[in-house]
């Protein structure tokens, strides 16, 4: 990247006394070429993560991104923005850990602001039962070396008084705090890696609708894509709610099930909300853009579909949560409601790992929470395309894991995507 | 006379007497900012402001510019208000939507310290440093600083107005509703399709967003079958609401299409008044499934994009219309109109019939048709054709228009208005709403409906279909179709007669040459320069746009931005507008107050409660309750003298263990099983043999989930021959069941077995203690033989009771103790709590809450759901001897992969504090006693810990790595949140009575 390139204020000014003029894409336009390296399908946070560091940390070359709509267009677009590395399962936590340490350094990694901005993450409690279990989580976290704290209802009233603390159904025990938890901007983590990606040579290449993998003996040899055949010697999949589908394209059938999640923001208002409060007794949780805007969301739909829309019994599910927590929310409007596809494993958990089919890498089951693990994912995706073996931290992550009984299941929900 | 009555304003200067169709002859007054100000009923307080000669109403969302009135209805971006005060005080308003009632307080928003000066406007003269997405390029140094500094400071600024403080004080309702068709939009096109459709006997619902049907047959000076469109329109409401199965919904606005027809929309019932009438809700959800729909919403006008065109003053040419033909308002004295196409024209007799100037008609064609001409010139106005105005002048209130003619002359005219058009938009967005696409039509250059969501029709401008007659005619056809298709017979749609009008339009996206900032997005304060800005940085797709630039993303949705945008995109990646990208809408259409969608479920009535049999005797006990899922259920009952619920809880152990203690225990699951193949189901189900337990008798039983997870234990009773009672925990009940039924449903349909729930039927009480029988023996009728040769541990019967009532009895324990379970039907079950407890006064005996019952089976080592937490396995749980071999169950395949057969894994143990005094809590983690303290070295954790009043110390059940293994072993109980670390010796499990001697008596 040379200085001209650099984001800074002094680029701002610059550009600004030049009317602005001067700016350039923040990634190039490009056709596909014949063949690649490593081709990464999906251009969403993972795929643009994935990509960029591939080029940076692994040194490789010639890779591409190829995207079937425009990038940022699934997920990493579609998410209520949170960060945060509050699990519970040896398997989990030095992964999301890991996660949040390159968000906390991301902006000056990629030079570009994605308003990492970490103001707590507080997961409510509202019986005995539940604060055991936040005691356990939160210990499994300090224990890990990251930062946990559990709070008593008084605590959390001094730090969230706008609750409901006098008239609830269930009223507030307490909560579990991972104060550098908070929330991301989500399209800029797209853009973001887009653009640090392209500055390496990778391809970003858009409306270019994968259509068939092509394998030979069982060894994926390229893709046929809306815009024409791209050979790879590589190909890593990570394309969420549609994993599923374009494992199908190799003969794979993966262990996971699409549902719709949706997610809500209501109209700009001051801000009132400092970081994000997750509901105990339902299916809610809330944090405040910089805009001003309310973003919040709750259970996933409960069945399966490919449609990005929600209905209106979750919708409504939702905002009765949101009342019962926060009664003073019944004249703030919705503004928006939208579904994401998310790629519900059969434990919760995801999967980053070799597939059946020689040069063809899977990273999906990403369930209702890739997008905290973007950075992460990005990152021991490749190091597994890179290295041919699982990074440190991913190690659980396998495809096999359902047949051995190795499963991680943060809820203890078993087998149900529908219930993680 | 208060001081507020003296700024009372000269009222109302600019009503036009005679003119509108609101009720002028009663007089209300409301305030704004602080300044009171008169109006009528049926403003809205746009028109009210509008007639004060408040031009000034909000300010932008990023540079704080003065903003005015835009538009007459919910596209409105500009004129946004705080409504009412303290804890229905309503942000982000918009004062076009907001029908005037008397005593209404509005107040302008995000704007200090006053309307007038805002200091943040200084934000525009940094205007081009702050251009789109300036954010994602700076605030990155040094990373600390974004929480502490960058953040707070943008924080501050963001939002637009104030959310109430206090809990909404008003209710909401919900509400479903079928119908053969649903009318969406009340203007002409719906009005007719309603009619229509009533007229072959559908039973149809019509909402409309306004308080009125009529939509723009209440602007617009046009005749429908020879009347006054209005005249016509309040005709054709009466009409329907005259019909039978007709339903009129008004100020109801139809926000969202879901899967299976179902149409979200939601009414407005007494947002016109200063407070709900008492039983009367704020406003109603309605879910309406409707087997037809058409779909008449109408269009939305474009603004013209070119230089200061936010200035107050500047409105859409449809709005100015409104303002003058409905309400009788005139919004400025001497007009300018620009546009460029024919609809706009009628505005120029509009406003002179209001006695206002038209300076000039600007028209970006060049030419124009005859008929057009011919209206120009009877108007008598300098008609400027090819021209465009390129800038306005004033400060917090338009003063003039720079216009540049065809011939390059830069003329200025001073103007109080200008009324643009760039031509309509059909609201679309109900269409889009399950991911159909547009279309793009050139002859009226907007998206149209394309694929359409299942059994929806478009008809009139919301299928681009412009001009009144057309939207008559649309309407009545498609209003007949749908009743038919709904089933109804076809009839023959009716003809209108109207003036012809001509509607011919040639876009123009952007006004070449400007001076200024040129807004596309009003609210956002996104302009021209931004979109360009947007190109050049590759966010050409219409979605990066939006994203990028903010644009379409505030609270009217982009309703007036949005193909501008795109349009102005298109040109400059030089490809076509549907190239581009087409706009589809997330709902809602307009935004819905989260409490309607919250409905009644909040403070206590978030979740129903269920109330034990015995919850009326306990509460008169003054039992302390807790939740258990939606139960409440009895903690403790404290007594006079108890210092704390320890002693309470000591007590009622204490005397459970040495005399007798009653349980309500009615919230455990039950479910009845019954048929010739219940043995193998219930076979198949448990992990143990139940083949050769005998009728009259009950065993323990543990189920796995298929992945060989311990999902629930109980006991089941074999009451006959084909016929059991199986009994869940309190948690699993539903789980259990939605299991069960499952495998008889999917699994093994042919097995001839049936379930049924009957949790709520029973009442059911546990008597535990040495004393219990004796208890027993005085309810039970006498003829029925209780000893313990005739009903031993673990027997099961029907029984009478206090002189013959009915009730089944069944001897099991969870406490450890000889205990008993009767059950009766629910009715019973408070005056039979109140028979046990009198019935029990001579053994001093107690009741006792889910506290000692806790102690209790955590010292004799029963499992909770704490330790059946979905991730431990039989063996794991210490139950593995219990799974047969000799048969398949559901869990046994997968139980016995190698993940769940390391014997590594942690498993079930005993743990004592090695100094008594020291507390062990669950959710500490388990580590070897002197390991450093990291997660490389957990072991496992604890899963339920009580102090144990017979022992004198903490007793703890705990996972453990290799725990039976280790009995004796000393273990780190490591609680870093709570502070604490302590040491504990690994013990077994059942702390209390190992051999089962109190059990069997």
């Amino acid at each position: 990247m040379t200085t001209n390139d650099r984001y800074s204020i002094f680029s701002i000014l610059r550009q600004a006394w030049r009317g602005n003029t001067g700016w350039k894409p923040v990634w190039r336009d490009v056709a596909p070429k014949p063949a690649y390296d490593v081709v990464i399908v999906g251009g969403g946070g993972h795929g643009l993560a994935t990509a960029y560091y591939l080029a940076s940390q692994y040194g490789r070359r010639r890779i591409a991104v190829v995207e079937k709509g425009w990038i940022g267009s699934g997920n990493v677009g579609r998410n209520t923005t949170i960060i945060r590395s509050n699990y519970l399962l040896p398997g989990n936590v030095p992964f999301y850990e890991l996660s949040m340490k390159l968000w906390e350094g991301l902006e000056q990694d990629i030079n570009y602001n994605a308003m990492v901005s970490q103001r707590g993450v507080l997961n409510l409690y509202h019986s005995d039962a539940q604060r055991d279990a936040y005691a356990r989580r939160g210990n499994a976290m300090r224990l890990h070396g990251v930062d946990a704290e559990l709070l008593d209802a008084a605590k959390v009233r001094r730090l969230v008084p706008f609750l409901d603390f006098e008239n609830a159904r269930f009223p507030i025990r307490g909560g579990l705090l991972q104060r550098r938890g908070g929330t991301v901007r989500h399209d800029a983590v797209a853009w973001g890696y887009a653009r640090a990606a392209d500055r390496l040579g990778v391809d970003i290449i858009q409306n270019c609708e994968v259509i068939g993998i092509r394998v030979d003996g069982g060894r994926a040899m390229g893709l046929d894509t809306s815009r024409g055949y791209i050979g790879a010697r590589q190909i890593g999949v990570s394309v969420a709610g549609s994993s599923s589908r374009v494992a199908a394209m190799a003969g794979l059938r993966l262990p996971i099930e699409s549902h719709v999640l949706q997610a809500f923001v209501s109209e700009a208002v001051k801000p009132f909300v400092g970081g994000v409060v997750t509901f105990g007794a339902g299916h809610f949780y809330i944090s405040q853009s910089d805009k001003g805007g309310l973003v919040f969301g709750g259970d996933i739909d409960g069945y399966n579909s490919y449609a990005q829309r929600g209905n209106l019994p979750v919708m409504e599910d939702v905002c009765e949560g949101g009342m019962a927590l926060m009664p003073r929310l019944g004249r703030v409007r919705m503004l928006r409601q939208w579904g994401g596809l998310v790629d519900m494993s059969m434990d919760g958990s995801p999967i980053i790992d070799r597939t059946p089919v020689e040069g063809l890498y899977l990273n999906a089951g990403w369930c209702y929470g890739g997008f905290k693990a973007t950075p992460a994912a990005g990152l021991c995706f490749a190091h597994l395309l890179s290295c041919d073996e699982p990074h440190d931290v991913a190690r659980g992550y396998r495809l096999d894991r359902f047949a051995t009984g190795h499963a991680i299941d943060e809820k203890g929900m078993g087998p149900y995507p529908n219930l993680h | 006379m208060s001081e507020r009555d003296a700024s009372k304003e000269a009222s109302q200067s600019f009503r036009v007497p005679g003119m509108g169709s609101i009720d002028t002859t009663r007089t209300i007054t409301f305030t704004f900012d602080g300044r009171i100000y008169e109006g009528h009923p049926g403003d809205t307080l746009a028109s009210a402001l509008l007639a004060n000669g408040v031009r000034l109403v909000g300010r932008s969302f990023k540079y704080h510019r003065p903003r005015g009135i835009l538009s007459a209805g919910s596209e409105e971006p500009n004129a946004l208000v705080e409504l009412r005060t303290g804890n229905r005080r309503e942000p982000n308003t918009k004062a076009t939507t907001v029908e005037l009632y008397d005593g209404l307080e509005a107040s302008s928003q995000n704007r200090w310290p006053s309307l007038a000066f805002d200091v943040l406007s200084i934000n525009q003269l940094a205007g081009s440093v702050l251009s789109a997405g300036f954010y994602y390029k700076t605030f990155m140094w040094p990373a600390a600083f974004w929480e502490k500094l960058y953040e707070p400071v943008i924080r501050r600024a963001a939002g637009l107005g104030r959310a109430a403080s206090e809990a909404d004080p008003d209710s909401y309702d919900k509400v479903t509703a079928h119908c053969d068709v649903l009318v969406i939009g009340g203007g002409p096109a719906g009005l007719a399709a309603a009619l229509s459709a009533a007229s072959a006997g559908a039973r149809v619902i019509i909402a409309d967003e306004n308080p009125e049907l009529g939509g723009r047959c209440l602007a617009e000076k046009r005749t429908i079958d020879e009347m006054p469109s209005a005249v016509w329109a309040k005709h054709a409401q009466e009409k329907l609401r005259s019909t039978n199965e007709v339903r009129v919904l008004t100020r109801t606005t139809v926000f969202g299409v879901y899967d299976g027809r179902t149409y979200g929309a939601l009414e407005r019932v007494s947002d016109h008044l200063p407070v709900p009438p008492q039983h009367q809700p704020r406003q109603r959800l309605w879910r309406i499934i409707a087997k037809r729909v058409v779909l008449a919403s109408g269009a939305t006008e474009r603004p013209m994009v070119f230089g200061e065109n936010d200035r107050p003053g500047v409105m859409l040419a449809g709005a100015v219309r409104t303002y003058i033909n409905r309400f009788g308002v005139v919004p400025g004295r001497h007009a300018a109109v620009f546009a460029n196409n024919d609809d706009a024209i009628t505005t120029i007799a509009d406003i002179q019939r209001a006695g206002a100037e038209v300076v000039a008609y600007v028209d970006s064609r060049k030419e124009l048709s005859p008929a057009v001409l011919a209206v120009l010139s009877e108007a008598g106005v300098d008609a400027i054709l090819g021209g465009h105005v390129e800038s306005t002048t004033g400060t917090r209130h338009i003063t003039g228009a720079t216009v540049r003619t065809a011939d390059g002359e830069i003329r200025n005219l001073p103007c109080d208005l200008i009324a643009m058009s760039g031509g309509w938009n059909p609201n679309l967005q109900l269409a889009t709403h399950l991911n159909a696409r547009p279309h793009w039509n050139e002859t009226i250059a907007a998206f149209v409906p394309s694929a359409l969501p299942p059994g929806m029709a478009v008809a009139g401008a919301a299928n681009g279909l412009l001009t009144l007659a057309e939207a008559l005619a649309s309407g009545a056809q498609l209003g007949i179709e749908a009743a038919h298709e709904a089933g109804r017979p076809a009839v023959e749609a009716r003809s209108y007669s109207t003036t012809p009008e001509a509607s011919s339009i040639a876009p123009l996206w952007r006004v070449p040459e400007t001076k200024g900032k040129a807004f596309v997005d009003f609210q956002h304060d996104v302009t021209t320069d931004d979109v360009v800005l947007a190109h050049r940085e590759g966010f050409a797709a219409v979605e990066h746009l939006k994203r990028y630039t903010t644009l379409g993303m505030g609270t009217d949705q982009g309703k007036t931005s949005n193909v501008n945008a795109l349009a102005i995109m298109a040109a400059l990646t030089e490809s076509t507008i549907p190239a581009v990208g087409t706009t589809t809408a997330r709902p809602p259409y307009t935004p819905v107050a989260i409490g309607a969608l919250g409905g009644a479920h909040r403070g206590r009535d978030f979740k129903p409660e269920r109330l034990p049999p015995s919850y009326k005797w306990a509460r008169e006990q003054g039992a302390v309750f807790t939740q258990a899922g939606l139960w409440l259920r009895p903690q403790y009952f404290p007594r006079p003298g108890e210092r704390d619920w320890q002693e309470t809880v000591f007590r009622e152990v204490d005397t459970t263990r040495n005399a007798v203690g009653i349980c309500d225990v009615s919230t455990l699951g039950k479910i009845d099983v019954q048929g010739r193949d219940a043995i193998k189901f219930l076979e198949s189900i448990y992990i143990n043999n139940w083949g050769s337990l005998a009728v009259g008798r009950a065993r323990y039983g543990v189920m796995l989930r298929e992945d060989g997870m311990v999902l629930d234990d109980g006991t089941t009773a074999r009451l006959g021959e084909h016929h059991f009672l199986m009994t869940t925990t309190t948690g699993n009940a539903a789980k259990v069941l939605q299991h069960l039924e499952f495998c008889r449903q999917c699994l093994w349909p042919d097995l001839d077995v049936q379930l049924a729930p009957v949790t709520d039927q029973w009442a059911q009480f546990s008597m535990a203690g040495p004393k219990s029988r004796d208890l027993l023996r005085k309810i039970v009728d006498s003829e029925f033989d209780i000893s313990d040769a005739a009903f031993p541990y673990m027997a099961a019967g029907e029984v009478a009771i206090c002189g013959g009532l009915k009730a089944r009895l069944f001897r099991l324990s969870f406490s450890g103790e000889r205990a008993y379970e009767i059950a009766v039907p629910s009715r019973y079950g408070d005056a039979l709590i109140r028979r046990l407890m009198t019935a029990t006064e001579e053994f001093d005996g107690t009741a006792y809450g889910t506290e000692a019952m806790g102690v209790m089976r955590i010292e004799k080592g029963h499992l909770g759901a704490a330790e059946m937490n979905g991730t431990t396995t039989a063996y794991d749980l210490g139950l593995g001897r219990m799974m047969s071999d000799r048969k398949d169950f559901i869990g046994r395949t997968l139980g016995s992969r190698s993940g769940l057969m390391d014997p590594d894994r942690p498993r079930l143990v005993g743990l004592r504090p090695i100094n008594p005094k020291h507390k062990i809590s669950a959710g500490a983690h388990l580590l070897p006693q002197k390991a450093h303290r990291t997660a490389a070295n957990d072991e496992g954790h604890v899963t339920s810990a009580a102090f144990s009043p017979i022992l004198g110390h903490t007793i703890a059940l705990g996972l453990l790595k290799r725990g039976p293994e280790r009995v004796g072993e000393i273990v780190g109980v490591c609680d870093p949140v709570r502070g604490r670390d302590i040491l504990a010796k690994v013990v077994s499990p059942e702390f209390f009575d190992p051999s089962g001697e109190k059990l069997r008596g």
